[in-house]
């Protein structure tokens, strides 16, 4: 079971999970790029209860792990540190803010799986990204709310299932859309991309892909 | 508090959608910060942009005819984005303009971008976006304040200064310079660590919800041993008319092409208006409506991040400019006399 979550990115996107995560009453760890201490004023003040710490601490004592950088700073994280951890891959390759990505604009699968080759260790599964940070935080509703959305996730089923009680937790309906390969249905320039939908909505959206 | 307007040109349309010149775009602003001048308004803000629907690349020469051309109000860049742009030119002009309007109403806003056309524009690597930036204000920063003409620094991302002279000095011997963030904690916490008011562009989402940021940015500033010039300004979407009902028609179809042009880009769906409305109402981070809804939404987010100014943004998409003007005269004579009311009556 998953009571500790770890965040890697403290940035809009990073504190917003961080604080839904919170909320939801998980334990949160949480890093920069850098040392625990060049964050720790802005975690006492921006995402007041969680645990800043370097990236490998983090990966090391949480239950999973939300990636939350930059998709152009992927790199940045050691692969090392998340074998055999459920990751969650947040990011979206959006050009005007990464410039010119080669390795993800190139190849024809999604961004996920090319993220997924270089976490070869990790059980990289992809949610969170269709939905805006801010509306992560003014969006989450209780279970069986008429006003709740869904989130989208890909990845192997176990991997999945433990994902998906997450999502359930931080106020949404998860929506599962098959393994990791499935995550290009709600990648950007898809329909379901920025949109709100209910679990119904979103399974309709997404059920040509698990056809294709 | 002080009250203003920003923009980042808007590119006039042909009755079929298509743009006009852009030159166009830029002699609206010019006369838009004329027409804000004569009003009253205290602020005017032009955000370095670079596209064919926001034409406003270089505020420097803006700033500098409306330093000419205007009284009283306040010229600032909104921002400049500093990270591909050499802060010598950037500091020269805005200094050249603020020669121009007398002295003491030139400021300059630094930022990084929140989108990127610059770096292929201008020739840099979007691999080094923090360095140039971290460096390029340290440059800036190290000019105004220069206690002579001639300056030294030295970095890895622009050729040493060694002892050379960078003129004209401002009037009153620095200029403002203000940073510019869209919400970052990590950009509150060194605007605060540097001892520089903060601009924050609140584009979305529920803006009292920056409440935390600045007091990060207090908190850090304090620390930092920073006390004087420790200021936060906010910069929202916003439109006001007669009445809350005309603001909404008068901005809607602005936010409707801007939101299409930009989910081109990023991959999102078509805006959708149940979403506008709700950005539009209290607590939303739109300021469209009448002078006394506009008045109370601003004193009300002030209760959270205690700025002293709010500029706000309504000229995208072709927004016709009679409706820009008026929009400028109510924030001027109406709004700002009703913010000062309320915030008095605390």
């Amino acid at each position: 079971m998953v009571t500790t979550i770890g965040i890697l990115g403290a940035g809009r996107v990073g504190s917003a999970i961080a604080r839904t995560a919170l909320k939801a009453g998980y334990a949160v760890h949480i890093a920069g790029s850098g040392p625990a201490a060049d964050i720790e004023l802005i975690v006492d003040i921006v995402i007041p209860g969680a645990v800043p710490m370097t990236a490998a601490e983090v990966a090391a004592s949480s239950d999973l792990v939300v990636l939350a950088v930059p998709m152009h700073k992927f790199r940045s994280v050691d692969p090392a540190t998340l074998a055999g951890r459920i990751v969650i891959d947040t990011m979206n390759y959006w050009q005007p803010i990464d410039g010119e990505l080669d390795e993800i604009a190139a190849d024809p699968r999604g961004s996920s799986e090319v993220v997924a080759d270089y976490f070869a260790d990790a059980r990289l599964v992809k949610t969170l990204n269709h939905i805006g940070y801010h509306d992560l935080e003014t969006d989450a509703r209780p279970a069986g709310h008429p006003e709740r959305h869904a989130l989208a996730i890909a990845g192997d089923a176990d991997a999945a299932a433990v994902v998906a009680e997450v999502i359930n937790r931080f106020g949404f309906d998860p929506v599962l859309a098959g393994p990791l390969a499935s995550g290009v249905a709600f990648e950007p320039g898809s329909p379901v991309f920025g949109g709100r939908h209910t679990a119904a909505e979103l399974a309709a959206e997404l059920e040509p892909a698990e056809a294709a | 508090m002080e009250i203003g307007a920003y923009s980042f040109g808007d590119t006039p349309l042909n009755p079929d959608g298509s743009p006009r010149s852009t030159a166009e775009g830029i002699r609206n602003l010019f006369d838009a910060i004329v027409v804000a001048d004569k009003a009253g308004l205290d602020y005017f803000g032009i955000g370095e942009h670079h596209t064919v629907s926001m034409p406003a690349s270089s505020p420097g020469a803006l700033i500098s005819a409306a330093a000419a051309a205007t009284g009283q109000i306040i010229l600032g860049s909104a921002a400049s984005v500093i990270s591909t742009d050499d802060p010598v030119r950037v500091f020269q002009q805005l200094a050249t303009a603020d020669a121009i309007s007398g002295g003491g109403r030139v400021e300059i806003t630094a930022g990084r971008g929140s989108s990127v056309e610059t770096f292929p524009l201008f020739g840099y690597d979007l691999a080094d976006y923090d360095r140039l930036y971290a460096e390029k204000l340290d440059l800036l920063m190290t000019i105004n304040d220069s206690a002579t003409e001639n300056v030294t620094w030295s970095g890895t991302v622009r050729p040493t200064l060694d002892d050379l002279a960078v003129v004209p000095r401002p009037v009153a011997g620095r200029l403002p310079i203000w940073l510019a963030t869209g919400g970052n904690a990590a950009s509150s916490a060194r605007a605060g660590k540097l001892g520089l008011p903060v601009s924050y562009g609140i584009i979305g989402g529920e803006p009292h919800r920056f409440a935390p940021l600045t007091e990060l940015y207090r908190r850090s500033a304090a620390q930092a041993g920073h006390t004087e010039n420790i200021k936060v300004s906010v910069a929202t979407f916003g439109l006001v008319a007669p009445t809350k009902k005309e603001a909404l028609e008068r901005f809607y179809p602005g936010w409707h092409s801007l939101n299409v042009e930009m989910g081109r880009l990023r991959g999102w769906g078509a805006p959708d208006r149940r979403q506008f409305d709700a950005q539009a109402a209290a607590p939303g981070a739109y300021y469209v409506g009448d002078p006394d809804d506009v008045a109370e939404r601003i004193v009300h987010l002030h209760g959270y991040l205690g700025h002293m100014r709010h500029f706000l943004q309504g000229d995208f998409g072709g927004l016709p400019t009679e409706h820009l003007h008026e929009s400028l005269t109510l924030l001027a004579t109406e709004v700002k006399p009703r913010v000062a009311r309320l915030l008095a009556a605390k």
